[in-house]
């Protein structure tokens, strides 16, 4: 089973990418769940949302503490919130990045294995005309780790916003940068 | 032939209500339920939901119109949560006294004070003994499959009653996962049309409904709707059986057990805690403890003879409630059980304990902990006088 937790904040659609996750999955045949944890609902709130993939179904319904992977929708909320709580060891960061961020400036802990970059912003800002960065770092999980296919996220994505948000996710999948540091 | 489809568990109700196909549906939002109702609109918006969706300004007028509109002879859903159905109490008792089939989902969700809106079946729960058939769940295709077969339950002419399908805030209600949905021609096979004929509001056949009663006859009420609740436990079993040839579906009637044959211990769980309890038993018994799990489903009628059968030939159990009986100092379902154990004559040491309040979590880690102090208190042959509190430490609280 992967367990992955991803932070973002009220209004970048967190909870969304996590359900498309989930269904990208269960496409595919599998088994998966996403439970978002709202807090105090409110736009720029801290939001996260729990997901579980696996290939047979899953029971149980809590949150999850020991991610194999962390995806984190804006990067200040590191600021706030514990991002890399329970990482497992060799796990995955996916993070929205400055254009030009080096890893080495990023202060990870060691518990992660690989990263993937990718300036979600700048390239939602671009193409969508708003700091909405679900999409673009969708591009770059699937990228980072392969554990679902960019065709059944892809046709999902294009569902529930369109073309215009199909065509981030294809940019941000090729502009998405993958650092293996193990 | 089903679709594979992926929901939340407010979507499931949704989907199940649509199927059934309702003639009347009014319901008030409230969180965690906000987002049936917006399901329910969206669908009669689109044009694929028949019902008449009555808009109201109140959960009090959601269960009033239901009412009349379920004496009138039609089929009726609706949903709440928590305070919801605080304010809707006064109604609610008077659907089932008056014996109006309605079918509605509770979202469980704290009650204040505290302010919360998170999950815990204490608002349902509180109401275990208003006269409504109660059913609780798992995961989301339970949702699905126990509010269609809601409907044949309430329906059925041996029970009439109201029945809540009963489901956690935020860890069912806004939890994504993969749902077998039926096709349409399958429900209507399994749910003829409701036709209702103990007492019709028609005015070609005019009839007195509910006018000054005396005692003598107030007695009578309550004897035949005590009567028509232990029917009603049949035909649960019945009506699962029946879902079950036609979705290949069970979901074990009144209670549903897992790896009891042999066990030694026993764990009795409600509600969205059992799928975390199930993967802890497997734990647990690949370490060589032979624990099972006890979960109840229909708390009303509650299945006391089953569970006095299932419990026959354990050591001792626990019981891990959501929720609080203020007075017993444990949980509500812990009190039941123990009565079912009781009339059996078996006195048992057992384990109440009480977590989740609030929306709080219940992860594995307090599962594994609830069931080493199941095995410790019952080898010890002791039980603890009040709750065993569930939590993690959090700074600044005393535990």
């Amino acid at each position: 089973m992967k367990e992955i937790r991803l932070h973002g904040r009220g209004g970048m659609g967190t909870v969304k990418a996590a359900e498309i996750i989930v269904t990208a999955k269960v496409l595919e045949g599998g088994y998966g769940n996403s439970i978002p944890f709202f807090g105090f609902e409110r736009q720029g709130a801290p939001v996260s949302s729990f997901v579980r993939l696996d290939e047979r179904p899953i029971r149980p319904k809590t949150q999850v503490y020991t991610p194999d992977c962390v995806i984190v929708l804006d990067g200040t909320l590191r600021k706030a919130v514990d991002v890399f709580e329970g990482l497992k060891d060799g796990g995955w960061l996916i993070l929205n990045s400055e254009p030009g961020s080096r890893v080495e400036d990023l202060d990870l802990p060691r518990s992660v294995g690989t990263v993937v970059l990718v300036d979600a912003t700048g390239l939602a800002l671009r193409r969508l005309g708003k700091p909405i960065t679900n999409t673009a770092m969708l591009g770059a999980f699937v990228k980072g780790t392969g554990w679902v296919e960019l065709s059944d996220v892809a046709s999902k994505v294009e569902e529930f916003w369109g073309r215009e948000n199909a065509d981030l996710l294809g940019e941000a999948f090729e502009a998405a940068q993958v650092i293996r540091l193990r | 032939m089903s679709t594979v489809a992926v929901m939340n568990g407010n979507y499931a109700a949704a989907t199940a209500a649509r199927l059934a196909r309702p003639e009347v549906i009014a319901a008030y939002p409230i969180t965690p339920q906000t987002p049936v109702v917006e399901y329910l609109t969206l669908f009669a918006a689109e044009g694929s939901l028949s019902s008449r969706m009555t808009e109201v300004e109140s959960e009090h007028s959601a269960m009033s119109i239901l009412s009349g509109a379920s004496l009138a002879g039609a089929r009726c859903y609706t949903a709440t949560s928590s305070q919801g159905l605080a304010l809707m109490y006064e109604p609610y008792f008077r659907a089932s006294t008056l014996r109006l089939p309605i079918v509605m989902n509770i979202v469980n969700r704290e009650m204040i004070s505290p302010q919360s809106v998170w999950g815990g079946p204490q608002d349902s729960l509180t109401l275990r003994d208003a006269g409504w058939i109660q059913i609780y769940v798992e995961d989301n295709q339970e949702i699905l499959d126990q509010t269609i077969q809601a409907f044949r339950i309430a329906e059925d002419p041996r029970v009439l009653l109201p029945i809540n399908v009963c489901y956690d805030g935020f860890y069912l209600s806004h939890m994504t996962e993969r749902v077998e949905v039926p096709e349409q021609a399958e429900i209507d096979a399994f749910l003829p049309p409701y036709e209702a004929k103990h007492q019709i509001l028609d005015p070609r056949k005019p009839m007195a409904i509910d006018p000054l009663t005396s005692g003598y006859l107030v007695m009578e009420y309550r004897k035949k709707h005590m009567d028509s609740m232990a029917a009603a436990l049949g035909v649960v079993e019945e009506t699962d059986k029946a879902y079950a040839a036609l979705t290949g579906r069970s979901w074990g009637g009144a209670l549903d057990l897992y790896r009891m044959e042999d066990a030694e211990y026993a764990v009795v769980t409600l509600g969205s805690v059992t799928g975390a309890c199930r993967e802890m038993v497997d734990e647990k018994r690949a370490a060589g403890v032979r624990i099972g799990l006890v979960k109840v489903r229909c708390l009303r009628p509650f299945p006391k003879a089953a569970v006095a059968a299932a419990l026959a030939r354990v050591k001792g159990f626990g019981v891990i409630d959501r929720n609080v009986s203020f007075g017993w100092n444990t949980g509500i379902v812990y009190q039941e059980v123990r009565s079912a154990l009781y009339e059996s004559g078996r006195t048992l040491p057992s384990v109440p304990f009480v977590g989740g309040l609030g929306g709080e979590d219940i992860t594995l880690g307090l599962v594994s902990k609830a069931f080493d102090e199941i095995v410790a208190a019952v080898d010890a042959g002791r039980t603890p006088q009040s709750a065993v509190w569930l939590w993690a430490p959090r700074k600044g609280v005393k535990a």
